[in-house]
């Protein structure tokens, strides 16, 4: 294993990390005091410097999308922390509020620094009670020390930050959805443009961040961007939590750099495959990525670009093992339910798409599978997603990338496996 | 009214301080919606037709657009459930460490299908998507509390303890 000591969850181990007494302890809050005292342009310059990428699934640079809040607009600005983790395979925000909130709490007060937000939120998803809780009281431990509300730390900067509980839907992470579902109404994502940043909650420029995302920034300001520019991928650096479950032997959330082999995540982190199996494939980066087969997920570095050469993606860094016992078609099922489930309706493509996947899954698995199934999975999936820049918002089908977060993985299911999914389909019987 | 036309009650928050603390957070009322509705249910059970007529009131929109969001969001209930709401994750992490044989199980042992509801209200079962702690799978959540990595076995002794 590397000799990476890790910073974001370095501490999670200790007694009452979560307290801010712990995190001033080991110098909470300095890198805070240090970005009161710039002027908010130079905030995003140092973060663009440090070429920060969003750790909620589109890796789009943290200090350009700041960047393009207008600046001198009378308007109010928001900043909207994404606690909705709800992507398949991946449960490190949850860690993060539960053992570091402070780490996160300091980077959105950097955050909305940065973009001159008076007012920011934490969009938790609903299921996440305890950490609610958690937030409640960190919260009011920071409004306690003057690190929220009105001169914060002696500055004439205010801020107040409001704890906002989802209610159970997995389209309300996607950030247009998430600004819906804020403003009261049903999650149903928007047609983008307009960016949030131009027209986000309530019609006022908005940033939406991840949690992860944020928790990088104390750092930033603490040791400087080519500090951060130093640890692992070039194009896109930093520490970064991966989350590993399914078929090994130890699951769990590994601190690493941006680039670490995903064999070392698999075997060495996670301890190798369970009951001495082999390994047979890997979604990635939650289960919205596409598939890899063994020979794939052995050869690939986790980062942005060495995921996408290989037509998959980095995504949450949600990474779910599947070994020689699992069985491809059952998997792909379970994976088509959980998108016919949460699609919000709102697009034709996505909705039929999503319960004809189902349906025709479900009578492949019952042994009524027809010789047109496969081609029908691969022109429904074609349907859903098109051609999509992950960076750049959705070009594709459908009105979010919700859509292409179906079709690439049940594609690249059947593609990858695809004698086991034509073992499915029952011979015809011979005439003569 | 309710269909036999008794008039029903009308629905009041006991929290009056919590309602203006929650309106005094956002800059606009509908965007209370959610915490509302949330802070109803914990009062109700359910969010009736009764608790959407006030919340509705209260946040100066369409009762339509109230149910709406109802019928959206599965943490809201437009029906009464039993005291203890059994959530079994499904997704695939659970189902790859055992949850299918754990739903089964959770449906033998209290006899009720997912959706169900015993007959003495103490558990409704519901089969439910990722809760973001895939890697303790199997997860069930039951109210607002996790249980994770549960055996068979383990489940059993929680649900003793609930009854
Ligand atoms: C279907 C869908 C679900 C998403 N779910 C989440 C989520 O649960 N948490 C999250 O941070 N981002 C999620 N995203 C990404 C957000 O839309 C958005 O890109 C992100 O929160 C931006 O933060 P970042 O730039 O810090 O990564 C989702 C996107 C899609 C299309
Ligand atoms: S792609 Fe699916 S989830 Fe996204 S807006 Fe359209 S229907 Fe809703
Ligand atoms: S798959 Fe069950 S908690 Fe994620």
């Amino acid at each position: 294993m590397s000799a990476f000591k890790p910073i974001l969850t370095e501490h999670i181990h200790k007694k009452d990390c979560h307290t801010l007494s712990f995190y001033r302890s080991v110098g909470g809050y300095t890198a805070l005091e240090k970005v009161l005292a710039l002027d908010p342009d130079a905030v995003i310059e140092e973060v663009k410097a440090s070429n920060l990428r969003g750790r909620g699934g589109a890796g789009f640079p943290t200090g350009v999308k700041w960047g393009f809040i207008p600046r001198g607009s009378e308007q109010p600005k928001y900043l909207i922390n994404n606690a909705d983790e709800s992507e398949p395979g991946t449960f490190k925000d949850r860690l993060l509020m539960n053992k570091t909130p402070h780490q996160m709490l300091e980077g959105m007060i950097i955050a909305s620094y940065a973009i001159n937000c008076q007012k920011a939120f934490i969009y938790i998803r609903g299921e996440f009670y305890k950490e609610y809780e958690v937030l409640n009281q960190i919260v009011a431990e920071a409004y306690h020390e003057n690190l929220l509300g009105k001169g914060i730390l002696g500055s004439d900067y205010n801020l107040d930050v409001v704890i906002h509980r989802g209610a159970g839907a997995y389209i309300c992470g996607e950030e247009t959805g998430l600004i819906e579902s804020l403003e009261g109404k049903r999650g149903w994502p928007r047609i983008k443009p307009p960016f949030p940043a131009i027209e986000g909650y309530l019609k006022c420029p908005t940033v939406v961040n991840n949690v992860e995302t944020l928790c990088n920034l104390p750092h930033i300001f603490n040791h400087g961007p080519n500090w951060f520019r130093a640890i692992g991928s070039e194009k896109g650096p930093g520490p970064k939590l991966y989350c590993v479950s399914g078929c090994v032997n130890s699951p769990g959330v590994f601190e690493e750099p941006m680039g670490v082999p995903l064999k070392e995540l698999i075997f060495e982190h996670a301890g190798g495959i369970r009951n001495g199996n082999e390994l047979k494939g890997v979604f990635p980066g939650g289960s919205s990525s596409a598939i890899l087969n063994a020979e794939e997920a052995m050869g690939v570095k986790m980062d942005f670009d060495s995921l996408e050469e290989i037509k998959s993606m980095l995504g949450s860094a949600g990474i779910i093992v599947m070994d020689d016992k699992v069985d491809m078609v059952q998997a792909c099922l379970n994976i088509a339910r959980f998108y016919a489930h949460e699609s919000c309706g709102q697009c034709t493509p996505c909705r039929e798409g999503t319960t004809w996947l189902v349906k025709i899954l479900t009578r492949m698995v019952n042994g009524d599978g027809t010789e047109r199934d496969i081609d029908m999975i691969y022109e429904i999936t074609d349907n859903i997603g098109g051609l999509i820049d992950f960076s750049q918002g959705s070009f594709g089908k459908t009105i979010c990338p919700f859509g292409e977060a179906v079709a690439w993985p049940v594609r690249s299911f059947v593609e990858k496996f695809e004698d086991e999914f034509r073992s499915y389909i029952p011979q015809l019987e011979p005439v003569a | 009214m309710s269909m036999n036309g008794t008039p029903k009650p009308p629905f009041t928050f006991d929290d009056k301080d919590r309602v203006s603390n929650i309106l005094s957070q956002y800059p606009d009322k509908q965007s209370a919606l959610l915490p509302l509705l949330h802070l109803a249910q914990s009062q109700e059970g359910y969010i009736s037709s009764a608790v959407i007529d006030t919340v509705s009131e209260i946040v100066g929109c369409h009762p339509a657009l109230v149910m709406d969001c109802v019928s959206f969001y599965t943490m809201l209930y437009s029906k009464p459930c039993g005291r203890h709401i059994i959530q079994v994750c499904q997704t695939l992490s659970c189902s790859l460490n055992g949850a299918d044989a754990l739903v089964d199980h959770v449906k033998d042992k209290c006899g009720i299908e997912s959706g169900e509801t015993t007959d003495d209200n103490c558990f409704t079962l519901m089969k439910v998507e990722c809760l973001g702690s895939c890697g303790t799978a199997p997860v069930v959540q039951i109210n607002e509390e996790y249980h994770e990595g549960l055996s068979q076995d383990e489940f059993d002794q929680l649900l003793e303890s609930l009854q």
